[in-house]
């Protein structure tokens, strides 16, 4: 097998970094450090975007790696880190399944992930396509961190990683979404973090906590 | 079998032999240079086997056979790895009897003597020593075994000498996958060896201990076979981590022995920057827990089957 061109192994290093990133987002229960493994994906995200765009010569990847360097590496983790502060929630609670369990989970989603995402990469004709089935693990890795989080907190975080994770399979499966759709992507994801910014206020204002499992139950009175 | 090759294998296991222990004190020496310490000479592991040899041996009452024999079996079993393990050349006859899967049996079979041999005399603080190096060891085995399939899986071979000949002749590239899986061998190498997040090797008499726990029974020649295995066991993991990670300059048999020549600077040059990294580590980070210790091998375990997946998935 001939070896890959440079910037291609770069690309592929960036895929590895972004799943190892995913297991420490699973097995971190301190939210500062969360939030901070959050920015780093977006700048692993960035680097990808950008080594995408040198290799493709596409105008619109440059602004989307503006973009994600702007909202995923800056502002959101800023936000969240305000959030934080004034809601003072530093800690989660005990993970609802054991940190080691978690991880053999987490590695059978990764084997899952990588059979699905062989079919497909043999379709595409990017030259990226091999890093399909990372991206992938990445977003069902940032769904089994959301369900087993208790703080809204956390969920929150894995549900931008699971964000990242969708980026970074558009990008892998056809250099990227069109811009129009990029935009409106990114709108999304800051709106939504703006309204459940309100809604962690309002949580805690009903239960005195962010823990989710309050919202279980139906009644007030046991 | 040409004159070269049994030349490059008299001259690995006499340098095993020689330089294990002068391994140990540079690790030893820097540690106290870090710790803000006066540090004792790189010679000390030496004039410690020295007087161990010249003294009588002691034995419990109820020792058994087995007890007596242990330290020659452990000593015996880390002789035959560094045989096979390529540290200097490639063309190593005894590496023919052995591949890599082979080397973790027979580090297997040397815990198995140690562990057997604390269990022997009965005493309390053995029995624990025992019990705690098994759980670690079934669990780093795991983690050891899946490093060294990713890297036979690139070099398609589980022969040693062979796969660090081939990672040496390779195009270089960056393999992400052979990052994770060095990551995974550290950890391995620091709990294998009784290193610092896992176990304390500087001190003797704490509830904490696992590998001096099992030696606190031995006494005069078993306790210098048995140090001098450890320090063996340390300079092996060294080795294999080299052989990895970071084969150039291994002499292949095609370089005749100026290549043989060369690698021994170079392996001293390795050695010394792999025990100075080995200090900070230990420097740096705190002793944990021994519940905590299935988590630490845990996240070495999982390391290398990601690494695993990753070369998988991306050929690289």
């Amino acid at each position: 097998m001939a070896p890959l061109s440079f910037d291609l192994q770069l690309l592929n290093g960036c895929a590895a970094l972004l799943l190892l990133l995913s297991f420490s987002m699973l097995s971190q229960r301190r939210i500062v450090n969360l939030v901070n493994l959050l920015a780093l994906q977006g700048a692993l995200l960035c680097a990808a975007t950008l080594l995408v765009a040198v290799r493709t010569g596409q105008g619109h990847l440059y602004l989307s790696a503006v973009l994600t360097l702007a909202l995923k590496v800056v502002g959101l983790p800023l936000l969240l880190h305000r959030l934080i502060r004034r809601l003072n929630v530093y800690w989660d609670a005990e993970p609802v399944i054991n940190a080691s369990g978690t991880m053999l989970i987490g590695l059978l989603i990764v084997v899952f992930a990588f059979g699905l995402a062989q079919p497909i990469s043999a379709l595409a004709s990017t030259a990226t396509r091999s890093t399909l089935g990372i991206a992938i693990a990445v977003i069902l890795l940032a769904f089994l961190t959301m369900i087993t989080r208790r703080k809204a907190m956390s969920q929150v975080v894995a549900f931008l990683s699971m964000e990242n994770g969708l980026f970074f399979g558009a990008m892998s499966a056809t250099y990227g979404m069109p811009m129009v759709v990029e935009l409106g992507v990114a709108l999304d994801v800051l709106v939504a973090m703006l309204v459940l910014g309100v809604f962690f206020f309002q949580i805690r204002e009903q239960f005195d906590s962010l823990d989710l499992h309050h919202l279980e139950s139906l009644k007030e009175t046991e | 079998m040409t004159p070269l090759r049994i030349v490059t294998q008299l001259l690995e296991i006499a340098a095993a032999l020689i330089a294990a222990p002068a391994f140990l004190g540079w690790v030893n020496q820097c540690r106290a240079w870090l710790q803000n310490r006066r540090a004792p000479s790189v010679l000390q592991p030496y004039y410690g086997l020295r007087k161990l040899f010249g003294k009588d041996v002691i034995l419990a009452e109820n020792a058994s056979a087995l007890f007596r024999f242990a330290p020659y079996a452990v000593f015996g079993t880390m002789v035959a790895a560094a045989a096979i393990i390529p540290s200097m050349g490639t063309g190593l006859p005894l590496s023919t009897a052995a591949d890599a899967i082979a080397l973790v049996g027979l580090l297997a079979t040397a815990r198995v003597f140690v562990s057997l041999a604390a269990m022997d005399v009965g005493t309390a603080f053995g029995t624990l020593g025992a019990r705690r190096e098994m759980m670690v060891g079934f669990l780093a085995e795991p983690a050891l075994l899946m490093v060294l399939f990713v890297a036979a899986m690139i070099s398609h071979t589980t022969s040693l000498p062979l796969i660090a000949e081939g990672l040496t002749t390779r195009a270089l590239a960056l393999y992400p996958s052979l990052a994770f899986t060095a990551v995974a061998f550290t950890l391995v190498l620091l709990a294998e060896n009784a290193r610092i997040p896992v176990d304390n090797p500087a001190t003797h008499l704490e509830l904490t201990m696992i590998h001096e726990a099992m030696l606190l029974e031995y006494s005069g020649r078993h306790l210098a076979m048995m140090e001098w295995a450890a320090a063996l066991k340390l300079f092996n993991y060294a080795c294999i981590g080299f052989a990895l990670f970071i084969p150039w300059g291994t002499g292949t048999e095609a370089g005749g022995p100026a290549a043989l020549m060369l690698a021994a600077p170079l392996l001293a040059l390795k050695l010394a920057v792999a025990g100075a990294g080995l200090a900070v580590v230990e420097t740096l980070s705190a002793k944990l827990r021994v519940f905590r210790a299935p988590e630490f091998l845990a996240t070495a375990f999982l390391l290398a089957v990601l690494g695993l997946l990753v070369y998988l998935l991306l050929g690289a």
